[in-house]
């Protein structure tokens, strides 16, 4: 996408959400989601939509570990790392994971296909170890069971 | 005629397939000239037996799970829809004993309603509650809430009708309540299970909590962790707004209460109340000093109740059935009832709502069938990643605020994570310091600093490098960060770590 159709998508965002109470968090989420990541460049417009001080928008962006300041790869694998996954082998899958993928937690791939990032509970810890592959949540998901998500999107072992 | 068939929609359902098998049930009964009425209903909360589909049946709705998309034309031939013997079959489902041995508050209308059907809910009794609270003064709703003695399911079990008391007695032009589901601890998922299921009981909740202390606005802050529970929330709010129990003139009554969700972004901390405040006005979440209570100065600076989801879908009931009738469930000063979640490595683990008092050991036991490995439990952790571990003696204990924080251990929002003899204590106790590394807000020296030497004393530990002196230095390392720390992410990290040490020695080395 160009910078000037980011730059209108970005003013759209503050148009329609500026007004709310407390509005910075609903629109990094909605800038987030319509280009895929918060880019520096719109940093100095919300900060003036909302009347604060670049240092303050950009110290809430990188306070949250949901919002990326550059684009992710096409998938993001998110591999639960918390207690209730642990007690049923996500250490084990963690292992496998990232020598399958061949990158560390926050990193994309080359081929710029995927990005590994931990996540502390999904909410579905009764039925661990939990992934999630964009918006798809996965359970009970086995070293083998990994493998298998991979190959549906294409990736052979 | 066509016949009812309930397919989950739930998170956890979803994961394990729930989709695939509603559209094999379509495509099959399509096939065979059948006809059914699919419902995308939410989950009972029995997780191991997810994808559990249900058919509503002349003898009642009966249960079949789990499961799979290979299973389906199979059981159409061994005739599914008349409720048709198959080893999948679970019988009557209110009748399955994981069920029926609970005593369901919250959770009576999870997976038997469409959760996005307001005439379901209005069928099952909701907004008896709300009903009942329009004819009462503010001051006679807190009393009862009062009087039904519920404490806040969030961790803190704080008196509700205490902070509700405070919100109502202090004067301002504008007041708030703020529902917390930042549902972050690791092995519970009851809020995500509520809002999924059945997210008008919290609306509902929140709109007597508005009518009990004067709030006009009410916020629900859910993690971004829950999208589906957030879409489900959403949709729920602008049905009862479409129906008037939302908006300037809640059932005609002239008096106001609007309500909004909104999505957080990653961070456990904000699920501590003053830091989810500071996340909802657009800030980073650091958490604040308190006093002053966010009671007397909360969102925007002014009066507000903060509550867990539970606390506030509490309500409805409370006014609909009434406060002795809730005081009646539980024991001591625990009453009424806890959802408990089972997790981890256990064979059934699920949603079990039960009022307080039953023993750790039956929960595991009776409901939770022992280890989902079939190898001895070893260890259980108790109230997410900031709660004590337990070992395998100490399971006696009843599930009741007071007991546990006897054996200086914490209930919390009832996650109950277990471990089998393969667990590692000494890397849990370095995964609880790692976790306050990657999750503290950074205002206290302690919590900020003190984690990331946790996690290198706790190395040196492991590696046998001046074992002595590294197992004193963590806990002095502890003390300072329990008593140097303003809210209980730095506070209470030394509880799993202390008691890793304490109960389970042989792993660091001694």
């Amino acid at each position: 996408m160009d910078a000037d159709t980011a730059d209108t998508r970005v003013a759209g965002v503050l148009d329609r959400l500026r007004h709310l109470p407390g509005a910075l968090l609903p629109i990094l989420h909605e800038i987030q989601h319509e280009l895929g990541h918060v880019p520096a460049a719109a940093v100095p417009a919300i900060a003036a939509a909302l009347n604060l001080s670049r240092a303050e928008v950009h110290g809430v962006i990188s306070f949250y570990h949901h919002f990326r300041i550059a684009p992710a790869g096409a998938h993001v694998v998110q591999l639960c790392r918390a207690e209730a996954c642990q007690a049923v082998g996500a250490r084990a899958l963690e292992a496998h994971v990232k020598q399958r993928l061949g990158i560390e937690f926050g990193a994309t791939t080359a081929d710029g296909k995927f990005t590994l990032e931990p996540v502390y509970c999904l909410g579905n810890c009764a039925c661990g170890p939990s992934v999630q592959v964009d918006d798809q949540l996965h359970a009970r998901v086995s070293p083998q069971a990994f493998d298998n998500l991979l190959a549906k999107l294409g990736v052979n072992s | 005629m066509s016949v009812r068939v309930f397919v989950p929609g739930d998170s956890t359902a979803c994961a394990l397939g729930a989709d695939q098998v509603a559209a094999a049930l379509v495509e099959q009964a399509r096939s065979r000239g059948l006809d059914i009425d699919l419902v995308r209903n939410g989950s009972r909360g029995l997780f191991w037996l997810e994808p559990l589909i249900e058919v509503e049946t002349t003898a009642g709705r009966v249960a079949y799970g789990p499961v799979s998309v290979a299973d389906v034309a199979e059981l159409f031939d061994r005739d599914l829809l008349a409720g048709g013997e198959h080893p999948l079959a679970l019988g009557p489902t209110e009748q399955i004993p994981y069920l029926q041995q609970q005593t369901r508050v919250n959770f009576a209308r999870a997976g038997v309603i469409d959760p996005l059907n307001i005439d379901d809910y209005r069928r099952t009794g909701g907004f008896a509650g709300l009903d009942r609270a329009l004819a009462l003064s503010g001051q006679e709703i807190v009393a009862a809430i009062k009087t039904s003695g519920l404490r806040g399911r969030g961790g803190a079990a704080f008196p509700a009708g205490i902070k509700w008391q405070t919100v109502l007695d202090t004067a301002a032009d504008q007041k708030y309540i703020v529902c917390n589901a930042d549902e972050g601890d690791s092995g519970t998922f009851a809020d995500r299970l509520l809002l999924e299921a059945d997210p008008l009981q919290l609306v509902e909740g929140m709109t007597i909590a508005g009518l009990a202390v004067g709030a006009t606005r009410g916020y629900i802050y859910v993690r971004s962790e829950y999208p589906r529970a957030f879409a489900v929330l959403r949709a729920a709010i602008a049905l009862a707004r479409e129906d008037g129990y939302l908006g300037p003139d809640v059932c005609g009554s002239g008096r106001a209460f609007e309500l909004e969700a909104r999505l957080g972004a990653g961070a456990y901390i904000c699920g501590e109340e003053t830091s989810l405040l500071e996340s909802l006005e657009g800030r980073r979440g650091l958490v604040r000093a308190k006093p002053p209570l966010p009671a007397i100065q909360g969102l925007f600076g002014k009066p507000t109740v903060v509550n867990n989801v539970l606390t506030l879908a509490s309500v409805a009931a409370i006014l609909a059935r009434g406060a002795d009738w809730y005081r009646a469930l539980g024991c001591g000063r625990s009453l009424g009832t806890l959802p408990m979640q089972l997790a981890g490595n256990i064979k059934h683990g699920g949603v079990v709502e039960l009022p307080f008092g039953m023993s750790l050991r039956a929960l595991i036991e009776d409901f939770g069938g022992g280890t989902a490995s079939g190898r001895p439990v070893r260890a259980v952790q108790v109230g997410g990643p900031l709660g004590a571990y337990l070992s395998a003696d100490e399971l006696d204990l009843p599930l009741d605020y007071e007991a546990f924080a006897a054996q200086r251990a914490m209930l919390g929002h009832g996650g109950v994570v277990v471990f089998d003899d393969s667990v590692d204590m000494a890397e849990q106790a370095r995964f609880a310091m790692e976790f306050c590394v990657a999750e503290s807000c950074g205002k206290c020296t302690p919590c900020r600093i003190g984690s990331v030497r946790g996690v290198e004393v706790i190395d040196r530990i492991r590696a046998d490098t001046q074992r002595a002196d590294n197992l004193l230095l963590l806990k002095e390392l502890c003390d300072t960060m329990e008593y140097g720390s303003l809210c209980a992410m730095g506070g209470l990290t030394p509880m799993p770590v202390r008691s890793a040490v304490e109960k389970f020695p042989e792993d660091f080395g001694a």
